[in-house]
């Protein structure tokens, strides 16, 4: 009897992967443990081995097919002596379907398509939220040579996430800098490198092992251009992958935007497209001061529209309006977007016009964007993944009812991941993050629906 | 009685050991001014006096060329003293006025001149450990032969990101200079309650450090070790530890009942081990100075210190807009 063998998930947010290369062709006789396929995730190209033996009965995907789903069946697998040779599809077909199976990118929908960012007839290229960032970052190291990267594996792995890929061979070990795994040495060194000339990029595998280093990020880099009377500003970037993955437990699963949005000095960024990515990481590097960078990674993989320009660049402290509305102001940021952006389209199905708000930088905030909205809709409900207590849709709330408390009509409504570190098991991850079921259920409750 | 040290024989000039004289004088004198300050009020929070260590700065600032670099913790005062720093600004940063070095915001253990190549001043222990080999790693960047001085305590040394920032500065062969002061007490826990290690420079070895340790007392000693290291530095060797064994006369801060020594043990080093009193000996055996001579520099320091308080005292508060401003470069 033949045994299909399934796209394999390589890692936690793998959905699908491109079939980089057969090892293995119809006929041959495999051992366990013998690898069959490379394949490629949006982190890495894994070798992929077989589980038990048996003979190729079919090559149900071919070489070089992308947008492979997971649990796809890849290979057919005969037992020894079994003819499969009429079963094996002609190895051309199958993929075909397979690529038709790949949905499109469901928020760029959604996308209003006037810009205050960039020029009307600008022409755009589609690109991932990934891409997106690692153009930034070779842009801004061609323009510049104080700039340079470092953290772990950022430049012979080419990333942990693939973000640094093919920096190293452009720029070279100097400027892009291999780090042992010691959090808060080599962020101290960063910190003094920039004082001392250079513009370091921090890139932390994950934000949750920056707070071995949170010390220097705080201390150090935000506290000292006040603490020295304006002499020593630190121009450094701190980013990396932040919040919730996908079943990686509850010491990787962790929102820091409102941590550190909280401290003065500091200039927070989270972006949630890739235009955004790029212009905001452009600007950060530019900036004198220390820009903590939060990304996501689910995101990563995501594609949107991106300018095409020499040099494209979006300013801290600009709000971007998603998408108009009369009703609910719907104010989010980073991946919390992706939430508030399905649950207007399920709400505009509802007859419920939502004004989606993409803060993009917690520091500084765009309130005024935010008023402005809110006296518009009378109403507002925030989305983010952290914690509720001390999130920024509570700075938001309070700062809502201090200065356009006499044009609300309903309180705000925060809407938060749970108070619990992530756990672990599949269906209480799922109710541990924030929904869009949730987003809507918050604006239904606040427009009295 | 106790025996004073020998003095060391040196072929340093004249006109060197005067300069270490004045040097040390000085920050001795400032410090116990702002000792007195600090009890008539004028200055607040927590203040750490260098008394006692004055060699160590002293020493090592007559190996450093323009453009290298010092960090240190927040027993800072002697550091910037040494590097050149204005005492007055110094004074008025410690009570607070707008004369200060940080305008008053940044207080005793905050103080930096960019100027001056004096990169703080930090509060948390051990942090200005990898800061250090980072201004290290911006000099080799660069591509100058600059080095930096990362200065610490005994109690530091005890901190992991120390040995994360050895085990990168040595990888990376960073010019950076590890001082370990080891003036024998972390706050009040003194280094055998603390370690089990028979010295803090071996440390280094683990990561293929070369290191020493040195009579803290003795600024030439300080000279001749720091010039070693320096020279290590700019040949593009890599860093060098240097472990100071020095001593604090007075408390962790101001605050401190000291009850962890004894006063005889205070007693004893001081009229021993006096790193000023090493000098003058040497000046006064050699007959390179006379006793008149000394006097003359001892009352030119007293004027300095006296002229840095009347600043400190007579600079204004910041303006209250001071509090809005310089979050941002």
């Amino acid at each position: 009897m033949a045994t299909e063998v399934l796209m394999p998930a390589l890692s936690p947010t793998m959905e699908e992967g491109t079939l980089a290369k057969w090892l293995v062709k119809v006929g041959d006789v495999v051992k366990s443990g013998q690898i069959l396929a490379e394949i490629e995730t949006d982190k890495a190209t894994m070798e992929f081995e077989a589980t038990d033996e048996g003979r190729v009965g079919a090559l149900l995907v071919a070489e070089g097919t992308a947008g492979v789903k997971v649990n796809t069946p890849i290979l057919l697998m005969s037992e020894e002596g079994e003819v499969a040779a009429a079963k094996a599809a002609p190895v051309a077909a199958a993929p075909a379907v397979v690529v038709a199976a790949a949905p499109v990118a469901a928020p760029v929908a959604v996308v209003s398509k006037a810009s205050a960012d960039w020029p009307e007839g600008t022409p755009m290229k589609t690109m991932t939220v990934r891409e997106a960032l690692r153009e930034a970052m070779a842009e801004e190291m061609r323009a510049n040579p104080t700039v340079m990267l470092m953290g772990e594996e950022v430049g012979e792995y080419q990333g942990a996430y693939k973000i640094s890929q093919g920096l190293l061979d452009e720029f070279g070990p100097k400027r892009v800098v291999d780090t042992p795994i010691t959090e808060m040495g080599f962020t101290g060194i960063a910190v003094g490198a920039s004082w001392g000339g250079l513009n370091p990029i921090v890139e932390f595998m994950t934000w949750n092992f920056a707070m071995q280093a949170i010390d220097h990020i705080l201390n150090s880099a935000a506290k000292t251009n006040y603490m020295s009377g304006g002499q020593m500003g630190a121009p450094i970037v701190f980013r990396g992958t932040n919040g919730a993955a996908a079943r990686v437990g509850a010491q990787h699963s962790q929102d820091y935007a409102a941590w550190y949005a909280a401290i003065p000095g500091l200039k927070v960024v989270m972006p949630y497209s890739a235009a955004d990515a790029k212009g905001l990481l452009k600007s950060a590097i530019r900036d004198r001061n220390p820009v903590v960078f939060l990304e996501n990674e689910i995101l990563y993989g995501q594609s949107f529209d991106v300018p095409d320009l020499p040099d494209f660049t979006i300013p801290f402290g600009k709000a971007r309006i998603w998408r108009q509305g009369s009703d609910v102001t719907i104010v989010s940021f980073g991946i919390g977007m992706k939430y508030a952006l399905e649950a207007a389209d399920i709400l505009a199905k509802d007859g419920i016009s939502a004004e989606v708000v993409d803060l993009r930088t917690l520091r500084p905030i765009d309130y005024d964007t935010v008023l402005a909205s809110v006296m518009k809709t009378n109403r507002c409900v925030t989305v983010e993944e952290g914690f509720p207590v001390g999130s920024i849709g509570d700075h938001l709330a309070s700062t809502i009812m201090q200065r356009a408390f006499d044009h609300l009509d309903a309180p705000v409504v925060t809407c938060t991941g749970k108070d619990v570190p992530m756990p672990y098991a599949a269906n209480l991850e799922k109710l541990a993050l924030v929904t869009t079921a949730e987003v809507v259920a918050a604006v239904k409750s606040v427009c009295y629906r | 009685m106790a025996v004073k040290k020998e003095p060391t024989k040196s072929n340093v000039s004249k006109e060197e050991l005067l300069g270490f004289y004045r040097e040390m004088l000085l920050i001795r004198r400032f410090e116990e001014k702002a000792g007195q300050l600090y009890g008539m009020g004028l200055i607040g929070g927590f203040c750490h006096l260098y008394i006692g260590q004055e060699a160590v700065v002293v020493g090592l600032e007559a190996c450093t060329k323009e453009g290298d670099k010092r960090i240190t913790s927040y027993r800072d005062h002697g550091h910037m003293l040494a590097c050149g720093m204005d005492p007055k600004g110094v004074m008025a940063e410690l009570t607070g006025r707008e004369g200060g070095y940080s305008k008053g915001k940044g207080g005793s253990m905050h103080m930096f001149s960019k100027e001056k190549h004096f990169y703080g001043g930090h509060g948390i222990v051990g942090a200005q450990v990898p800061l250090g080999a980072g201004l290290a790693l911006a000099d080799k960047y660069l591509g100058n032969d600059n080095v930096t001085f990362t200065y610490f305590g005994d109690g530091a040394a005890n901190q992991g990101q120390v040995y994360e920032t050895y085990n990168m500065a040595e990888l990376w062969m960073l010019p950076v200079i590890f001082v370990i002061e080891n003036n024998q007490y972390a706050m009040g826990t003194s280094v055998k309650r603390s370690t089990k290690s028979g010295t803090f420079f071996g440390r280094g070895a683990a990561y293929g450090i070369p290191g020493e340790q040195v009579d803290g007392m003795d600024v030439l000693a300080v000279k001749a070790a720091g010039e070693k290291a320096v020279a290590h530095c700019r040949a593009g060797q890599g860093p060098y530890i240097l472990e100071m064994m020095t001593y604090r006369y007075r408390g962790h801060s101001m605050s401190d009942p000291a009850k962890y020594r004894t006063r005889e043990e205070v007693e004893k080093i001081r009229s021993e081990k006096d790193a000023i009193e090493h000098v003058r000996d040497l000046l006064l055996n050699a007959g390179l100075a006379s006793d008149e001579d000394l006097k003359v520099i001892d009352r030119e320091i007293k004027e300095q210190v006296n002229a840095s308080a009347e600043f400190a005292k007579d600079s204004p508060e910041p303006a209250l807009a001071e509090l809005w401003t310089d979050i941002y470069a």
